[in-house]
Formats: structure tokens, C-alpha cells, sequence
């Protein structure tokens, strides 16, 4: 009973920390449910990269070449989020799979709703953490961009679950890993299946996105105008972090809409949040509360960004954030 | 041509969340609800295709009496008709809204279909997906920008750090990113307009496969260290980051 199936992702053929995240957790879930997990990848990673899985504890890894994959679909694709879908779907019901793990990336998230209808699961979205009882688990979630947390139960034998990145820890735990190839046709895969295809992916310049980034330095209104960016953007740099904004420098059209970190905006919980003349709105501190750690520089004593700031300097932005620059720069010499 | 857009209704962003006394969902006094704010974004685009194409928009929302605000929104942004599946209580779970949603939009058969990327409150971003695939159309979420070619769609998708180019084939579904167009104000006459235009109701059905089980507000961190002398503060700050953070 209670058979854990993970999906892991590749992207670009190689798996990152979310892949890793998703495969200690299904882990730790099927240990305290007393039972076993294998692993689903659909990539043309290598051989090698698939057994890297195994540096997590995956003992049995299926893989589906997506190449053999995309060649039952129109020619030309990258590759489809509803043919992928499907393949794991109508593995996971040929081997009889209860609980589906994904990482709730966009890539994650965009396929776990059609894997749940096609495997007649609950789905339950972005936890962060679960507790395992007579032979079920109960999921923690956030709720409001994280104004609050729910504890869920599914109420049918089967669920998909989808973990926020970044927040399960990929833990080392060697396994010998073997891998079993599958193919398009073990799973029923037909033109059908391609009812979404990519074409294409376009990777913004060279740009690192807020919701990957394990360090954010963000900016509103107290820059006053779009040129002062530069200064959030010079010190993002010397930390290699990416650049966030609040919603009103969004919508002022300072920034573009990517960047907005709030709760109509990106949800982010990166090891470090720079908060550089942002006051602190509620609809802004519920996508950003979470971080590890939390620096808030406003010149306002009383803004509501302090009361959830590790650490914070009341000044004036334009002179501490270019002496931060220069700071950090020369630990880095 | 037939266009479908679903709509929820939502505390606003400024809300400051307290739990209710079931311990089980919010605490609904004092709350402002809005249309989602995503969904904004949906009826605009629904609206934007009908006045290009010709046709209807219909507005279609799963919840309580209350949720007829969020259809009025969408009267007041140009929808054509409103449905509001109505459910005598607001404890209802994504797949039930899903389940429902498709009941209705298979009866009216649809060319297109527009929700928001997710719904504010409860974030879930699962019952664009779910409808879809209960419908057996195809899907994509977190659209920023939508093309169509009779028949032949090519939607932009919001990925990390980029985007997705995705081709699909109507009918489809698509859920709406910020970013995707402009959603209009609505002028005081199709306000008052929307004021007495009849909502229809259909009947609901609960097919839940979820429950909250608990509500709980985050744990609040103790007061942090605020130094209050400006600039002169700065290496203090970044050596606390490197030697007791740990995080540069």
C-alpha cells in the first residue's frame, strides 16, 4: 500500500536541487509511512545523471527518453507539458502509485493538475511540510502568499502532492541505483497526447529570476525614480543575486512585472531578502516573510518592514546601499 | 465566437489574516473581497477577443451568493452573461470548484475559456488545469501573451528566469499572468449597468477531495537587530551577514 512515485525534473538534461528536494522528501515520507518510492524521470539526461538520483537514495529510477517521447508528437517540438502528463499519469495507474511527488516548479506545476484528474488523485499544492498518521500524511501549506498556514487532509486513497522549491533539503543517502528504461508505447502514448506543444524556450538576458534566486536584493518606492535601480542592481551583483521590486514600482512601470515579489506577485523565500526602500506592505511581506534571513534598509524607523527584518539600518538608501556595494566587494577581493 | 471566463472572488491583499473560530478558515470580519486580481486580467482578454471577433463572454463563478460580486466586476469590464454555480457554503475544495466549473462550461460548449493563473487566497493555481483536463481540452497557465490564427493558438508562457512558446489548437484553456494586457476601468455607466443585469444560478455539487484540517498564523520571528546611525552602520551590517548569518 501507499506506493510513492517522484517525478524528477531535468531541466536542460540535468537535474537541479529541486529534483534532489522531491526525492529526499518522497523518501523521508515513504520511510514514515513504512513503505518504498521509485522514481519517474522523462529527459534525455544521461545515464550518469540518472543514477546521480541515487546519491539521494532512489534505488529504482524508470526513465523515458523524451526524445523517443516527442517523436509520437508533431515534429519540431521541445517538448509537451500534456504528453509528459500523460506518460507519467498512465504509469503511475499501471503500477498503482497512491501519493505523486512533484516540485512545484512552473514546470511542476503546470502538469500536477492533469496528472491528478488522469490518476483520480487529490491534489495538494506548494506544502512546505507533512505529517505522517495511520498510513496517511496531512500537508502543510501556505495560504494568502503565506499570511497563513493550512494543515490538509486528502480524503481519497491517492493525492499529488507538489513541494515548494527551496524549502525541503536535498539530503546525501547512497543508494544503488538502478535504471529501467520505459517506452512511449509501455504508457499509451499517442499523437493525442500532444495537445500542448513547445516551440520554444527564451531565456530572459542573462537575467537570474527572483523565484530561483538564493539571494534578493528588491526595491520600491523609496528609490523615487527607475534610474536609482542601478544601485539595487550594482549591490544584486556583488551578491549575485537577482533584483526584486514591490508592487507599487511595478506598477508605476519602474520595473518590469517578473521582478514584483508579493503576494499578486512572486512568492519567494530565498537565504537572503535585501528590502531597499520598501515600507513593507502587507501584500508584499506575505510573499517575502519566509526568507531565511531578512535585511530592511528604509529611512523610515516605523515601517512595518522592520518588525520582520533580521537585521536593518534606518538611513538614507542612496548612501547605504553604494557603501553595502563597496563592502561586500571587498570581501570579496 | 464563444468565450468562457471564470472568476472568484477574494479577500483583497491588504487583508491581514486572522483565523476564524472553527480554526479551519479566516476570520471573515472586517475582510474587503475583490475579484481575484488575476482574473482581471482573464475577463480583459475575453472581452479584448469579443470585441475583435464578435461574439459573447460569459462569466462563470463557483461559491456563495457573495461570489456574484465577482461577476459583476466582470459585467462591469464588458461580459455579456453571468453564471454563479452557488454553494451554500464557502468551505468548498479546488477539485469540487473544478467538477463544477466543467459541468457548466461543457453544456455551453465554448470556444475558448479564461481564468486567472490562480486565486489569491488559497494560491493552489490547480483549477485551470483540473477544469481543462476534465474537459479533456488543452491547457496552459501563466499566459503573458496570446495569439490566434483561426482555429491554431500560440500562447507565451512565464517559466524561471524566461518564457515558453506554446501552440495548442482551440478549444483551449488559458490562465492569465499579469503582463498579459491591461485590464480597463470600468466607467460609472456599466457600473450601474451591472447593478440590476441578471445573474444566472445553477445548482452545485460537492464533490470534494481535500479539507483543511487546521488554519494557523505563521510563527512571528523575535525583533531583529535595527541599527538606527545610517551608512555608518553598513560594515557592522555586512559583517553580521558573513560571520553570524552566514549568508555572504
Amino acid at each position: 500500500m501507499n506506493k510513492i512515485l517522484i517525478l524528477a525534473e531535468a531541466k536542460e538534461n540535468t537535474f537541479k536541487s529541486n529534483a534532489f528536494e522531491a526525492v529526499t522528501a518522497g523518501k523521508h515520507i515513504a520511510e514514515a509511512l513504512g513503505t518504498g518510492f521509485d522514481v519517474i524521470a522523462i529527459t534525455d539526461a544521461s545515464d550518469e545523471q540518472l543514477k546521480s538520483l541515487g546519491k539521494y537514495g532512489a534505488a529504482k529510477v524508470y526513465h523515458l527518453n523524451l526524445s523517443e517521447l516527442n517523436s509520437k508528437g508533431p515534429a519540431g517540438i521541445k517538448y509537451s507539458h500534456s504528453a509528459i502528463a500523460s506518460a507519467a499519469a498512465n504509469f503511475a495507474n499501471t503500477k498503482g502509485y497512491d501519493i505523486i511527488i512533484i516540485s512545484g516548479t512552473s514546470f511542476g506545476k503546470e502538469i500536477a493538475p492533469m496528472i491528478s484528474v488522469k490518476t483520480d488523485s487529490a491534489i495538494i499544492t506548494d506544502c512546505t511540510g507533512y505529517n505522517a498518521a495511520d498510513g496517511k500524511i496531512s500537508l502543510k501549506r501556505p495560504s494568502f502568499a503565506g499570511k497563513c498556514n493550512t494543515k490538509v487532509n486528502y480524503l481519497s486513497g491517492k493525492a499529488v502532492i507538489t513541494l515548494r522549491p527551496n524549502v525541503f533539503k536535498a539530503e546525501a543517502a547512497e543508494a544503488a541505483c538502478e535504471v529501467e528504461e520505459i517506452t512511449p508505447d509501455s504508457v499509451n502514448i499517442s499523437a493525442s497526447d500532444f495537445k500542448t506543444c513547445v516551440t520554444d524556450v527564451v531565456v530572459s538576458s542573462g537575467k537570474l529570476d527572483v523565484a530561483e534566486a538564493d539571494i534578493i536584493v528588491s526595491g520600491g518606492r523609496g528609490l523615487r525614480n527607475p534610474e536609482s535601480f542601478k544601485l539595487v542592481e550594482d549591490l544584486a551583483e556583488v551578491l549575485g543575486a537577482a533584483t526584486g521590486a514591490s508592487r507599487a514600482v511595478v506598477d508605476a512601470g519602474w520595473r518590469p512585472h517578473g521582478e514584483q515579489v508579493g503576494q499578486t506577485g512572486k512568492t519567494v523565500s530565498p537565504s537572503l531578502y535585501v528590502a531597499c526602500g520598501i515600507s513593507g506592505a502587507i501584500q508584499h511581506l506575505a510573499g517575502m516573510s519566509s526568507s531565511k534571513f531578512i535585511v530592511a534598509i528604509n529611512k523610515d524607523k516605523d515601517a512595518p518592514i522592520f518588525q520582520v527584518a533580521d537585521y536593518g539600518i534606518v538611513g538614507d538608501v542612496f548612501e547605504i546601499l553604494p557603501a553595502m556595494t563597496e563592502e561586500i566587494k571587498k570581501l570579496k577581493v | 465566437m464563444k468565450i468562457e471566463v471564470c472568476v472568484s472572488l477574494v479577500p483583497d491583499s491588504t487583508t491581514k489574516v486572522k483565523v476564524g473560530a472553527s480554526g479551519k478558515s479566516i476570520d471573515e470580519a472586517g475582510v474587503t473581497y475583490i475579484i481575484n486580481p488575476y482574473d482581471e486580467f482573464a475577463v480583459e482578454e475575453a472581452v479584448q477577443l469579443k470585441e475583435k471577433n464578435g461574439g459573447e463572454v460569459t462569466a462563470i463563478s463557483v461559491g456563495t451568493d457573495r461570489s456574484k460580486e465577482a461577476i459583476k466586476k466582470a459585467y462591469q469590464m464588458g461580459a455579456d452573461k453571468g453564471i454563479l454555480v452557488k454553494s451554500d457554503s464557502a468551505d468548498i475544495d479546488s477539485f469540487t470548484v473544478a467538477k463544477n466549473l466543467a459541468a457548466v462550461i461543457k453544456e455551453i460548449n465554448p470556444d475558448i475559456i479564461f481564468f486567472g493563473k490562480q486565486s489569491i487566497d488559497y494560491d493552489g493555481s490547480i483549477v485551470t488545469g483540473m477544469t481543462a483536463e476534465i474537459l479533456g481540452l488543452p491547457y496552459v497557465n501563466v499566459v503573458t501573451k496570446l495569439e490566434l490564427n483561426g482555429n491554431e493558438a500560440t500562447a507565451e508562457r512565464e517559466i524561471e528566469g524566461g518564457k515558453e512558446v506554446v501552440k495548442t489548437s482551440l478549444p483551449a484553456v488559458f490562465g492569465a499572468q499579469k503582463g498579459l494586457n491591461n485590464p480597463r476601468y470600468p466607467n460609472l455607466k456599466s457600473i450601474m449597468a451591472s447593478k440590476s443585469k441578471p445573474i444566472e444560478e445553477k445548482p452545485f455539487a460537492n464533490e470534494r477531495k481535500t479539507e483543511v484540517a487546521e488554519m494557523s498564523l505563521p510563527e512571528s520571528k523575535g525583533q531583529g537587530k535595527i541599527f538606527t546611525d545610517g551608512v555608518s552602520n553598513v560594515p557592522e551590517l555586512v559583517r553580521l551577514l558573513r560571520e553570524e548569518a552566514k549568508v555572504i
